[in-house]
């Protein structure tokens, strides 16, 4: 009746796992009490959860994606604190089966519920904006995808309490993720969690590929589209060719281990070299999916605090789509090792360093862009200083791994580990949290705390210099990933100061934290308030619209006439609002459940079938079934705002604009 | 607050590079053979090559971050200027120059440390054949001349080049030994091969790059490399042991283990290596030399259980 599941599978044995969830679960029933206090359940549910809002939903990705920062960020420090102590015969407090998880669930919540959403969430709030847009292409979609990185994110929680998670590392090789050698419920976790968010982000990706194409305001050219846009643009093209082969991936390794199938397994005729090429074939474009995004969001900042134009926009569209393209040819370095022959090598690796010279034009890029500026030292900039100095040396590490004879006694050391983790935190995190920085005012109305941003800066910044500049140092020495203990006097040093590094940035995230309740708390003040729309005196559409903006973002479609259109209008003295002219009634999509309820039902499907417990995984399906067949057959899904309710609301922001003009 | 940062930024600049420098007696930059020696000095090429870009994006990047910073009225302002052609010609430049360096050497040391390239040794020296299998969770060495076998613990004659051939009888697991250079991954049913050679005597620290499961972490042995004489000696140590290792006895050191000692089996039967290999691969191995699948003979190991 309940399959694997017994009562063996809590974990009250493990003290840390109970105290995790007595702490959780304090944190959820103050959640949940304070909502009920308040009475705000039924806000919650009409006006977020099954919200079809772009805004909205881009939002509620980013507080996922903070909430799983702070679940990878303990998986990490526990994986430092072990390797400070585990040496010279002290085991340490974390034994392999749970050290193990630790470190296969750290890289599998910071890449798919960290990076991923948060990349995700930023892209919500900011493209349809951007391109002068009512909402994205498929409103109905944006929420369903929403819902599924969520529940996925979920399930690899209740991992936690419930059964164990993956012990295979992040990718999950083969055959060691086989039944034989993984007989647990860890790898189906690992399996369903990774599918049912693939199908979420392949959805968005999906999304908004149609949106930028189909729903750019009237005007905007691909080249006069922002660059923040164009990169999100390459990223889902990204998305659409390589998640299906994530896709395949798991849904081959899925075969293998409920249907005994031999894709991957040592006998059988399996070959587990196949699933290192088809999972890296996804693997490597997912770097720059994630971190494309993150460029695009530099070169916002950079330009609208430089108080200038970007430096050589086309050349940052062409050496952005030259990255796209390369990105899918150049999986192999991923395992140099394996034996291939010297010209299957070689020419993996090259195009993997061809790859720097776009890279490192971008970089030339944005440094023209400060030069002859006015630059203006907010948070954000720290963030963009920040990263052009780490992406450059995590860049060089990177080409050091691409050349195959370096990476022989480089590869799978923690020279990896500092060179990805280079990248990761100081291209792609240091752009989301700048991006956030940024692009907070928009989402909310008012500015995020510019003194406490700078302290979590400065945490970040030391903190990952501390961190991992001496695992480059213990790869050189030889100490390969993933060990547990180890009894090498000359690695010790380091890994202590590794650990004080953790330490660091456990600082900049309570910073940022704190960052969030003191910019809640002084949200009323004049100062903080965003009454203009324009806080930061910004270059593209989105700020042309009030913050935040109404749920209809543009009351009448803006009209591009050159590259930065906000900026060309505010020269020019247009009104890029046409305030007070002809309004006509929009047409917006309904809320729906349906999303969540797909979600909720996607998740009972997964936690039955990773269990086996079919009936209920039965139950799942059919209920999704049954959900996507009430929608499709649902017409009442759209309504028109009357022209009344839009000249009220505009004429409100109108009303703010003058006060504010005034108050200058 | 402009002030703090560039201090700060420099410090640490300079930290970070003098630690690079410091490097001189860590493992993989203390290479004790030829093909690490080699792999070394690609390492600092490559590295220098692209701190010729590096070092001056970071130093620029601070100077035009201090010196635009928007109270320096004194500096130039040019509110429209977004392109210039010579700019661009020269930031496409430098860093393809810097790559096509770089390729041509990839290239060339793609092929000239190619691990599966036979080391060239000095005249009448013989190279040795060492067959290494990772099992669950140690190493297994087969010395096929000598009939011999080894866990956890391998010797090698110094300047005499070694040919491994490596597989695994479990999950993947990756040879590496720091010191001697490159790694190569070991697989059930496959055959991978290495050559490797110690130029100076000593005891190096060998071990698994690949995390392969629980014991993963004491997967490690210990490479020993000796002068011939002494090599023999090692030997006729190894011939000493009453351990032998033969059908009855391999799948018991196959069972699964942790921080397994050092052992010793002065017999070993011969094929064992292509029996480990053939069992999945319908009981065929790849002859190394002509790239064929043969039938491996009679086999030693008929009652040695496939792991299920």
């Amino acid at each position: 009746m309940l399959g694997k599941l017994t009562l063996s599978a809590i974990p009250y044995d493990v003290p840390i796992l109970v105290g995790t969830f007595i702490g959780a679960a304090i944190a959820g029933l103050a959640v949940v009490g304070l909502i009920t206090y308040y009475g705000k359940w039924g806000y919650l549910w009409r006006e977020w959860l099954t919200s079809v809002d772009h805004k909205r939903i881009g939002v509620m990705y980013i507080v996922v994606a903070l909430v799983a920062l702070f679940r990878g960020f303990a998986d990490a420090i526990m994986m430092r604190s072990q390797l400070a102590l585990a040496y010279a015969g002290n085991p340490g407090y974390l034994p392999p089966h749970h050290y193990d998880q630790i470190f296969s669930a750290h890289g599998t919540i910071m890449i798919f519920f960290m990076a991923v959403a948060f990349m995700q969430g930023l892209m919500n709030i900011v493209v349809p904006l951007q391109i002068g847009a009512r909402d994205v292409a498929f409103p109905f979609v944006n929420t369903l995808s929403f819902w599924m990185t969520t529940i996925s994110f979920l399930l690899v929680n209740v991992s936690l309490f419930i059964g164990e998670f993956s012990q295979c590392g992040w990718l999950a090789y083969p055959p060691l993720s086989e039944q034989q050698f993984s007989p647990g419920v860890g790898v189906d976790y690992y399996i369903w969690a990774v599918q049912l968010s693939g199908v979420g982000t392949l959805l968005t990706g999906v999304n908004f590929f149609a949106t930028i194409v189909k729903m750019r305001a009237p005007g905007m050219t691909y080249m006069r589209m922002p660059v923040f846009t164009w990169t999100i643009f390459c990223t889902t093209v990204l998305i659409m060719v390589a998640f299906p082969i994530l896709t395949v991936a798991m849904g081959l390794l899925g075969l293998d281990r409920y249907l005994g199938m031999h894709f991957f397994t040592n006998d059988g005729g399996g070959n587990q070299m196949l699933y290192l090429s088809v999972i890296w074939g996804w693997g490597h474009p997912e770097v720059y999916i994630l971190v494309l995004p993150a460029f695009g969001a530099f070169s916002e900042i950079t330009q609208t605090f430089s108080r200038k134009p970007l430096f050589g926009y086309k050349t940052m569209v062409y050496a952005t789509a030259s990255i796209m393209v390369l990105s899918l040819v150049v999986w192999v370095h991923h395992f140099f090792t394996m034996g291939a022959g010297p010209n299957v090598n070689a020419f993996f690796g090259i195009m993997t360093m061809i790859i720097a010279v776009p890279t490192g034009v971008k970089i030339f890029n944005w440094l023209f862009t400060m030069y002859k500026g006015r630059i203006d030292f907010h948070a954000t900039m720290y963030w963009v200083i920040g990263f052009m100095i780490t992406f450059s040396i995590g860049g060089m590490t990177g080409v050091m791994l691409a050349i195959p004879a370096s990476d022989f006694v480089l590869h799978n050391s923690l020279f990896v580990i500092a060179h990805f983790h280079n990248v990761i935190i100081g291209g792609v995190y240091f752009g989301y949290v700048a991006a956030m920085n940024f692009w907070f005012p928009k989402a909310f109305g008012f500015k995020l705390n510019e003194a406490w941003g700078k302290r979590a800066f400065w945490f970040w910044f030391v903190g990952f210099y501390v961190a991992f500049m001496p695992l480059y140092v213990l790869g050189f020495e030889g100490m390969t990933r993933r060990m547990n203990h180890y009894d090498n006097p000359e690695w010790h040093p380091w890994l202590l100061i590794a650990e004080v590094g953790a330490v660091l940035i456990a600082c900049g995230i309570v910073c940022q934290l704190t960052q969030l309740y003191v910019s809640i708390r002084d949200r009323n003040l004049a100062e903080n308030r965003d009454l203009t729309g324009d806080p930061w005196n910004a270059r593209t559409l989105e700020w042309s619209t009030s913050s935040p903006p109404p749920f209809y973002n543009f009351a009448i479609l803006p009209e591009v006439h050159e590259l930065d259109a906000f900026a060309h209008d505010k020269e020019a003295g247009i009104d890029t609002r046409q305030a007070g002219g002809n309004y006509q009634p929009i047409h917006m999509p309904k809320n729906t459940a349906c999303g969540f309820l797909i979600g909720a039902f996607s998740f009972v499907m997964g936690f039955g079938a990773i269990w086996y417990i079919w009936w209920l995984a039965a139950v799942g399906l059919i209920g999704v079934i049954a959900t996507v067949i009430a929608r499709s057959s649902d017409n009442d899904v759209d309504y028109y705002v009357p022209v009344s309710e839009v000249a009220r609301i505009e004429q409100e922001h109108t009303h703010n604009l003058m006060a504010a003009q005034a108050a200058e | 607050m402009k002030k703090k940062i560039l201090p700060r930024l420099t410090k640490l600049m300079s930290l970070s590079s003098a630690a690079l420098l410091a490097g001189c007696s860590w493992d993989t930059l203390d290479p004790k053979g030829v093909i690490g020696a080699q792999e070394k000095s690609l390492i600092l090429t490559s590295t220098y090559a692209m701190l010729l870009v590096v070092i001056p994006v970071c130093i620029l990047t601070l100077l035009f971050a201090w010196q635009y910073r928007q109270s320096n009225t004194a500096a130039e302002y040019l509110p429209k200027w977004s392109h210039s052609n010579k700019i661009e010609v020269i930031i496409w430049a430098v860093p393809s120059l810097i790559i096509l360096f770089l390729a041509v050497l990839t290239y060339q040391t793609c092929h000239s440390l190619d691990p599966y390239k036979p080391l060239e040794a000095e005249a009448n020296v013989k190279p040795i054949h060492v067959d290494v299998v990772a099992l669950d969770w140690k190493w297994l060495f087969i010395y096929p001349d000598e009939g011999i076998a080894t866990v956890n613990q391998m010797a090698m004659p110094v300047n005499t080049p070694v040919d491994f051939r490596i597989t695994s009888d479990s999950v993947m697991n990756s040879f590496f030994i720091p010191q001697l250079g490159t790694m190569i991954y070991a697989m059930a049913g496959m055959q991978t091969q290495l050559h490797l050679i110690a130029n100076e005597a000593g005891d190096f620290q060998g071990e698994s790059s690949n995390f392969s499961g629980r014991g993963f972490s004491d997967m490690r042995f210990r490479a020993l490399a000796m002068p011939a004489d002494q090599y023999s000696a090692w030997v006729e140590k190894v011939k000493a042991s009453s351990e032998q290792l033969d059908s009855a006895s391999y799948p018991k050191l196959a069972a699964p283990s942790e921080a397994n000692p050092v052992e010793y089996f002065s017999h070993v039967d011969a094929g064992l290596f292509d029996d480990i290999v053939a069992k999945y691969n319908n009981g065929m191995v790849m002859d190394k030399s002509t790239g064929k699948m043969l039938h491996v003979q009679q086999s030693a190991m008929s009652d040695m259980n496939m792991k299920e």
